[in-house]
């Protein structure tokens, strides 16, 4: 018992470097070899699809059905070329990127105000009205489509940008809110009191001093935001109905159904579809893990 | 006495601000949550005992008939029945391969961020893509299975149009793209470990499997019953992914809730039968997260 404390007593730096040591030689070929082994298999089974998909929209529809695996025959840089030069291509990607952006505005200005009022101002009915968001929390959208339609009809906004966007700012409130809620918490009280026996009221408060300071949420929740509406399929698809407004999700299965036999183009679509988020996740690929993971275990 | 007019200043100021602050800041989320959340989701209700095409009023007022149609549906069973069997495998399969893969690559050892990333990056695609890509593989013609069957030379499979065959296949891109983020949660449960537990465990010649089984597992638990929420939740709105691969078919052996929403409900305008689907999933998923909540998450 006295001989264990002694040992976990010891400084922390003699003890990890103590581990260091024993870990590095600990570790047989045997266990190395499965480690890796394992690792390497995984992440062929994730690559594989995505390389045979980039490198399939090179080939020709001939080439793929001999060797789908392997490199082209020959490099048809047309398949991609083509697709480069549509309107289509860059339209949808508009469309896509003009919702994602009002979404993430709107999500940011409606959640972060309501989320400031619940964490500072104290009145009459907040913790039901805090409840009441958080019920948004518990089903999907899928739930309330239909009258979603209707709604959104019945006010015009069928076939817009906002008929689209409102539903998705909507529907990401409850967890916008509780994530904003907790970060807005732990902003220390004394700089909120010293501010106001300044004279500073809480519009200015919560312009010049919670929103600076808010960064790392601000840039969480509109990670967030900006993912599931540039990745959304579902609500565009029952609210929009014109192929020009259409979203990437939306118009590379329409270009699926028109080209479905010709595999080579519709492989060399998807590819130039995901090079977007594929790029901007390798570039910024802190930030998007940090975020959508922090995103869900904190909500 | 200097303080305490300060003080009295400053409750002045905080009466007389928080009434702008009330009123300008709280509507908007209000309103749009109000509008677009929860009206819906009460209107959905409603809607579902009426014979409604969307037009007009709804005035055929038919009671329970919705749901007596829906429950005698075979495709709607079999849509719950999917959705079962995608909770089952989600937590049969993906979360112990998730948990397998972060005790991997959760270790300072050369390579881990890069692997980290690799098997996370499923994750962010749409999962439109991810359908459409595997519907590649998947084909007969074409994919890498007619490429592997030729290989072997036995005849292609056509996976995806076999109605025995179809709902493993999509479960097979199920956990192709989401076991990296409950690796994520996995990695941060991890880290978060106290590593002088493990210290004191191998000085007392603890085996790896005994530090796993005593250690990991029981500091874990937390994690993993978010992980489970998450794909019990996720499972149960799958949709997006269903339609590029097979749309639900071959005879509807790979319906799930929301694709026969989709087909049953919303292309046919049938208003009324579509709510009755979206108000059994709603209280679905209502039971399962109180019921969930109540259960295992009390005490985190």
């Amino acid at each position: 018992m006295t001989e264990q404390t002694l040992v976990v007593a010891k400084p922390a730096a003699v003890r990890r470097a103590r581990r260091d040591i024993f870990s590095k030689h600990r570790m047989s070929f045997v266990t190395w070899l499965y480690l890796y082994a394992s690792l390497f298999l995984v992440a062929a089974v994730v690559l594989l699809p995505l390389l045979t998909t980039g490198l399939g929209g090179f080939k020709t529809l001939g080439d793929l059905r001999v060797n789908p695996f392997g490199l082209p025959a020959q490099w048809i840089w047309s398949n991609y070329l083509d697709i480069l030069g549509s309107t289509r291509y860059w339209q949808m990607l508009a469309n896509s990127l003009i919702i994602a952006v009002l979404t993430v505005v709107l999500t940011l200005a409606v959640a972060a105000m309501a989320a400031f009022t619940f964490a500072h101002v104290k009145f009459f009915g907040s913790g039901f009205l805090l409840n009441y968001f958080l019920i948004g929390l518990m089903f999907p959208v899928a739930t309330a489509i239909l009258p979603l339609f209707i709604r959104i009809r019945d006010l015009g906004l069928l076939d817009t940008y906002w008929g689209v966007v409102l539903p998705q700012v909507a529907f990401g409130l409850g967890m916008s809110i509780m994530l904003f809620r907790k970060f807005f918490q732990n902003v220390p009280h004394e700089l909120f009191d010293a501010a106001l026996v300044d004279g500073c009221g809480y519009i200015r408060y919560f312009w010049h001093i919670t929103l600076p300071l808010s960064r790392p949420i601000l840039a969480t929740v509109g990670i967030v935001a900006f993912v599931n509406s540039w990745n959304s399929y579902l609500l565009p698809l029952i609210l929009l109905n014109t192929e020009g407004k259409y979203p990437w999700p939306l118009g590379i299965m329409v270009y699926q159904g028109e080209y479905s036999t010709d595999w080579q183009l519709v492989l060399a679509f998807i590819t130039l579809t995901i090079l977007p988020t594929i790029i901007v996740f390798f570039a910024a690929q802190k930030h998007i893990v940090a975020g959508l993971t922090a995103g869900a275990v904190k909500g | 006495m200097i303080g305490a007019r300060a003080q009295g200043r400053g409750g002045h100021n905080r009466i007389g601000g928080t009434l702008p602050v009330l009123i300008l800041f709280l509507p908007p989320a209000l309103l749009v949550f109000t509008l677009f959340v929860i009206l819906p989701m009460g209107e959905a209700a409603w809607y579902s005992l009426y014979d409604w095409n969307g037009y007009g009023l709804p005035e055929k007022f038919i009671g329970l008939k919705n749901f007596e149609l829906l429950f005698r549906n075979g495709a709607f069973r079999q849509a719950l029945a999917n959705n079962a069997l995608i909770i089952v495998i989600s937590l049969a399969i993906q979360l112990p391969l998730a948990l397998w893969l972060a005790t991997m690559v959760s270790h300072r050892i050369p390579g881990a961020v890069s692997f980290r990333l690799i098997f996370f990056m499923p994750y962010v695609l749409a999962d439109v893509a991810a359908g459409l890509i595997w519907r590649f593989v998947y084909d007969g013609d074409y994919g890498l299975f007619a490429a592997i069957a030729s290989f072997f030379s036995v005849a292609s499979p056509y996976v995806l149009a076999d109605k025995n065959l179809a709902i493993y296949a999509v479960l097979g891109v199920i956990v192709w793209k989401y076991f990296g983020f409950h690796m994520m949660l996995f990695i941060a449960g991890l880290q978060s470990i106290d590593k002088s537990y493990y210290e004191a465990a191998e000085m007392d010649g603890a085996t790896r499997w005994q530090r796993f089984r005593n250690i990991t597992l029981p500091l874990l638990a937390p994690t993993i019953r978010l992980s489970v929420f998450f794909s019990v939740i996720g499972s149960l709105q799958l949709f997006d992914m269903i339609m590029p691969l097979t749309g639900g078919g071959p005879s509807n052996s790979t319906q799930t809730m929301v694709t026969f929403l989709y087909s049953y409900g919303i292309t046919r305008m049938k208003v009324g039968f579509g709510s009755a689907v979206g108000v059994v999933l709603f209280i679905i998923c209502v039971t399962l997260a109180f019921g969930y909540k109540r259960i295992f998450m009390r005490n985190d």
